[in-house]
């Protein structure tokens, strides 16, 4: 076991380096950079500014110095937000994005299960076609959809809620957010879990439980659902970077200041490190996570053997 | 005595029969799915729409008009409608007709959906059957290739493309569709590994057919019912891509348009213009039921087994 989570740790160091050298000669090869501007610069200080950030060097050395920064934790200063460095504004805004990706997770974790359950113990029953109808609705209308109309309807036409804002990440500014976020992966967790409790409830196993006498609550809750979120633990992944996507589109409209707001607004500024780093630190999330779910996997499941 | 006579009476009764193919027995399967049937006639009504956008209306999809801006259409109830006639849908923020617009948007987000989805199919099939049919050495390294990019968070390398090379069109394209290939490939490659067990196969390589002959003309033609399946349930993924690179500013740019924008423009003044949100939000909701629909319907229809 611990064999098997170290290399798949090792394993993970050659998909991030893929993940920098991508994005970093992508962001490079593009026309334009970071100082192009309506008023062009004396030259002399064009040359000052792009020798301050190493833009007058080759790419092949700036490639290496960006590299050798990152293994000392540096990713540079931010071309664009004058006096932070990139790792600073991480550090302001994952804190924020964090807080929204997990209690979203949560939520759909919490309410797709106990929905996939229902339906799935109300088969072919109304219960069961209106959990799927309303899965269905989640999973086809996207975030950038249901963002503004529960803002439209919670926010302006009601007030209960406010518009936007993160209030220091009060939680009358994270309700709308965090929902948004959490819809579509209720409706996946909801059709995830009908499929499988459904299968499960079939197994031979449940019908000993019956034929035992033991009471319904205690077969479902106990013996069912533990077999049945298997392919849950495995869908994590998956979740998470579609969550982490969504957050993309959420943090813009609600104006949440998280990373995938610098994201959007690097990638648009051209600001090369700060991109860069944002890529990097979702990567990491990304990958690091996978190997969670995967190791969480073999922990719950006895079936699975690690070589 | 007794069998040979049923068996006589067996053989009579098939050749009374008409044979069925998999294919027609597929195809009465899925018109009698109604679910799948409506989504079919629902998508072809949206798509003649689409083709036939510039004849429907008499204005142009950049027409601008400054004197009804953000006008309602005229059946809105409680507003004052536009004095101009024929604007079914409303106009937007600069007096363009919303109905011819969002016909418009209806052209790009199909055509990338499809385009891209080819894109996919044919990188996708060919690799995975390639990978299939090698096995071995070849295999284990090309389906590595695939775990990978995988595990690479591809929206963002998107985004950076997108940003990078100015919002190129077939760009998009491309970009969208080399993303999606990585699942059909893993489809195929499945597929591929047990149809090279089949006599048929054994058959043409002993008749001394080469490799890609056989991938090509007896592989390839095999595995269309689940890559056809995939198909129709990637082209409302890619659509949905499309929109959340629009949404973002990312996309596809002025005058023209896509649902994207317009749900991105209809954000913005939902609280005055609320009609701008609602008919490109509902026409794209429901082009992405009815994909799902029919992708639901051919799976049940080419896969009895899993009903």
């Amino acid at each position: 076991m611990t064999a098997y989570a170290f290399r798949r740790l090792l394993g993970a160091i050659p998909t991030l380096f893929v993940i920098v050298t991508l994005a970093f000669f992508m962001m490079r090869a593009a026309p334009g950079g970071p100082f192009d501007s309506e008023r062009r610069l004396p030259p002399e200080v064009e040359r000052n500014i792009k020798a301050a950030y190493h833009l007058d060097k080759p790419l092949a050395q700036q490639y290496v110095l960006y590299l050798g920064g990152m293994a000392r934790g540096d990713l540079g200063p931010s071309f664009k937000n004058k006096d932070f460095t990139v790792a600073q504004l991480i550090a302001t805004g994952l804190p924020v994005s964090a807080r929204l990706g997990l209690l979203s997770m949560a939520l759909a974790l919490l309410i797709g299960t106990a929905l996939g359950v229902i339906a799935a113990l109300r088969q072919n029953r109304w219960q069961d076609y209106s959990v799927m109808t309303v899965a269905m609705l989640g999973i086809t209308i996207p975030t950038f959809v249901t963002a503004p109309i529960l803002t439209l309807v919670f926010g302006i036409h009601l007030g209960w809620l406010p518009v936007g804002g993160w209030a220091g990440g009060a939680w009358r500014n994270l309700v709308l957010p965090v929902t948004v976020l959490a819809l579509p992966q209720i409706a996946v967790i909801a059709r995830l879990m009908r499929g499988s409790m459904v299968e499960v409830l079939r197994a031979n196993y449940i019908r000993t439980a019956r034929a035992k006498g033991l009471p319904e609550g205690r077969i479902v809750l106990r013996h069912a659902l533990r077999a049945a979120a298997l392919p849950l633990v495995s869908y994590l992944g998956p979740a998470l970077a579609a969550v982490l996507t969504g957050s993309l589109v959420v943090e813009n409209i609600f104006g949440l200041p998280g990373i995938g707001r610098y994201f959007i607004q690097g990638a648009l500024n051209r600001d090369y490190t700060l991109v860069m780093g944002v890529v990097i630190c979702y990567a990491a999330l990304i990958v690091f996570l996978n190997f969670l779910a995967d190791i969480a996997y073999a922990l719950l499941d006895p079936r699975v053997r690690l070589a | 005595m007794i069998t040979s006579g049923q068996n006589t009476t067996t053989i009579a009764l098939a050749s009374d029969l008409k044979g069925r193919s998999l294919w027609a027995d597929a195809r009465r399967r899925l018109l009698r799915n109604r679910a799948a049937l409506t989504g079919m006639i629902v998508l072809g009504v949206i798509a003649l729409l689409a083709l036939l956008a510039p004849v429907l209306s008499p204005y142009a999809y950049d027409e601008v008009n400054y004197d009804i801006i953000a006008c309602a259409p005229g059946w809105w109830p409680a507003e004052a409608a536009c004095t101009a006639p024929g604007h079914l849908f409303g106009t937007d923020a600069v007096g363009r007709d919303l109905f011819v617009r969002a016909l418009y948007g209806a052209r790009v987000s199909l055509a990338v959906g499809l385009v891209a989805s080819l894109v996919s199919l044919l990188i996708g099939v060919l690799y995975g059957a390639v990978a299939g049919y090698a096995g071995g050495r070849v295999d284990a390294l090309m389906m590595r290739v695939v775990d990978v990019l995988y595990s690479l968070p591809f929206i963002f390398f998107v985004i950076i493309l997108m940003v990078m090379f100015d919002r190129n069109f077939i760009l998009l394209f491309v970009a969208i569709g080399a993303v999606e290939w990585l699942t059909m490939a893993r489809i195929v490659r499945g597929q591929t590994l047990s149809l090279k067990q089949k006599e048929f196969i054994e058959a043409a390589r002993a008749a001394g057919a080469p490799p890609l002959g056989i991938i090509l003309r007896h592989v390839v033609p095999n595995v269309v019912g689940p890559v056809m399946v995939y198909v129709t349930l990637t082209v409302p993924g890619i659509i949905l891509t499309e929109s959340f690179l629009s949404f973002l500013g990312l996309g596809i740019q002025e005058p023209m348009t896509s649902w994207g924008v317009l749900i991105s423009d209809g954000a913005d003044q939902m609280e005055t213009a609320p009609w701008m949100l609602l008919f490109p939000a509902l026409l794209m909701a429901l082009t992405l039921f009815s994909f799902n629909f029919v992708g639901d319907g051919l799976r049940d229809a080419l896969d009895p087994k899993d009903r």
